[in-house]
């Protein structure tokens, strides 16, 4: 090792939470070298080489891409992979705890299947006819609003936030979630689908239980806007087909905003 | 290495100080809440030639000072705020903005993000009395005829006796209407009102150009919420400031 790089090279101190159930489990200090550049998800990695061969850790692509490797980095939901240590206080140990709104399967890493079963409520695209010339058109201007949507990378950072969930259990069964509710955003806005899913939004999938406190889109490392273009627009929906007479009455008289075409989607439609 | 007990999965893990946020909206909101109170209970004062208060405008009762449509339309019953005055509450306290800063600062659910709601039970907006948050599309409706109303009046302080004119009060009357129609049209209602519930843009320029535009402003809306509310402040006490002869009016009038 060059005498530069000894010199930059310094200790850090993380407490990684150890255990297989959130009750008997406990946060253990571990000191180890780190170098500059480094992200909390390099540290894990040097606890393991070093201190820790047994720690758990999920992890895949290390570019904050694949969604894997979900923590609470002293105490705020993030991806251990985009967060440098740079970022954090250095004259302070570094808090890392497994996402507190999923079962704990063992130290870091959490059972998210919650979240495949939510998404397996939610009502495919069905396409439109094609056109006259037999083929399917989308704009720009209409791709430009959903193409937000699709970024997301499912790491449920945005699930694991919000308190409906978070602090109350009991809700799990009611409530879609924030990433479910920006799939339903994209399928909801979508130009060509056919499907009307406003009645399953607000019944099935919970959206009155969101009360936008916008944690979601604070935690979201896309920068996903969840609660301003999701969010916020699907309650808009909701309140046009459930809570707003004129919009009621402008529906009957002129027709839906698209022409009617769209029809009541259901579970099973996938 | 050392090992510590586990907390409960409710402890609160964050060590920066999440708690500034729900303060400062403790803090300005409380003081604007008392202001406001204290001011709209006020007979009089709220009315120096050609400056009219935005706390009682539109001036439409008997007991008023000045008739915003040439003579009273109501009888003198409350203060002549007392009839304006919920509009602009319920689209204030409906706003989408505005309920996630006091879910947070006075519900604490959640106080901050990934730290414990305060209650053990909840529902959200799908029950009693939060599920009322939806009449906030109507309270856009007449919050939007009430800003026209106020841009009648920032348009009217030019309007000095011996002519036109500019006063400190008129810069601060349209400065005032100029932070409200930014709040009223940068609301999440507005926004679908005005497109947002297309799904289909192509072929209606007109709709995506102003879906665009409220989109824009959109993302800035809470801070417009903040100035919109300190400027109402800041007229309403520069008038009864000049009211009181406290203060003059530094103006020119052109004659």
């Amino acid at each position: 090792m060059t005498e530069t790089t000894e010199q930059v090279r310094r200790d850090a101190t993380v407490r990684v939470f150890r255990g297989e159930d959130r009750t008997s489990g406990q946060f253990v200090e571990y000191t180890v070298p780190v170098d500059p550049g480094m992200v909390v998800l390099d540290v894990m990695f040097r606890v393991q080489q070093m201190r820790a061969p047994d720690l758990a850790v999920r992890w895949n692509c290390k570019a904050g891409k694949c969604g894997s490797c979900s923590a609470e980095i002293n105490g705020r939901p993030k991806l251990m992979c985009m967060t440098r240590l740079s970022s954090l206080p250095p004259a302070e140990p570094i808090t890392v705890a497994p996402m507190a709104t999923f079962p704990l399967v063992r130290d870091l890493v959490t059972d998210v299947s919650f979240n495949y079963e939510k998404a397996k409520t939610i009502p495919a695209v069905r396409l439109a006819p094609p056109g006259p010339d037999g083929k399917r058109r989308m704009f720009q201007e209409e791709v430009d609003r959903v193409q937000e949507f699709h970024k997301c990378i499912e790491c449920f950072l945005c699930q694991n936030v919000c308190h409906v969930i978070r602090d109350h259990e009991e809700n799990k069964e009611a409530y879609a979630g924030p990433r479910f509710f920006v799939k339903l955003a994209a399928l909801e806005m979508h130009p060509l689908d056919t499907r009307d899913r406003i009645e399953m939004i607000r019944a099935r999938e919970g959206l009155g239980y969101c009360n936008i406190t916008k944690c979601c889109t604070e935690v979201c490392p896309e920068s996903i806007k969840i609660t301003d273009n999701a969010i916020i627009p699907l309650k808009e929906r909701v309140v046009s087909e459930f809570y707003d007479p004129l919009a009621w009455v402008k529906r009957r008289i002129f027709g839906g905003p698209d022409d009617g075409a769209k029809e009541p989607a259901a579970v099973a439609d996938r | 290495m050392a090992t510590t007990a586990l907390p409960a999965q409710r402890r609160v893990l964050r060590r920066d100080l999440w708690w500034l946020e729900p303060l400062f909206i403790v803090v300005g909101l409380g003081l604007f809440v008392v202001y406001a109170f204290v001011t709209g209970v006020q007979t009089s004062g709220y009315h120096y030639a050609p400056y009219l208060s935005p706390f009682a405008s539109p001036c439409i009762s008997a007991n008023c000072e000045t008739y915003s449509f040439g003579r009273a339309l109501l009888p003198a019953w409350f203060p002549p705020a007392f009839f304006v005055v919920w509009i602009p509450v319920a689209f204030r306290a409906t706003c989408y903005f505005l309920r996630r800063s006091y879910y947070r600062a006075f519900f604490w659910s959640p106080p901050a993000c990934a730290v414990p709601d305060a209650r053990s039970g909840y529902t959200g907006e799908t029950a009693f009395p939060f599920i009322l948050q939806n009449v906030h599309r109507y309270a856009w409706y007449l919050a939007a005829l009430l800003w026209v109303v106020d841009l009648y009046d920032a348009l009217l302080a030019f309007h000095f006796p011996a002519g036109f004119g500019i006063g400190l009060g008129s810069v601060l009357m349209i400065l005032d209407v100029v932070f409200l129609g930014l709040y009223v049209f940068s609301c999440h209602s507005c926004r679908y009102l005005c497109g947002g519930y297309l799904d289909r843009f192509h072929g209606k320029p007109v709709w995506h150009r102003m879906w665009s535009a409220v989109s824009r402003i959109n993302t800035r809306h809470g801070v417009f919420f903040w100035l919109s509310l300190l400027f109402v402040v800041l007229t309403d006490l520069y008038i009864r400031l000049l009211v009181a002869g406290v203060i003059t009016d530094p103006r020119i009038v052109f004659g």
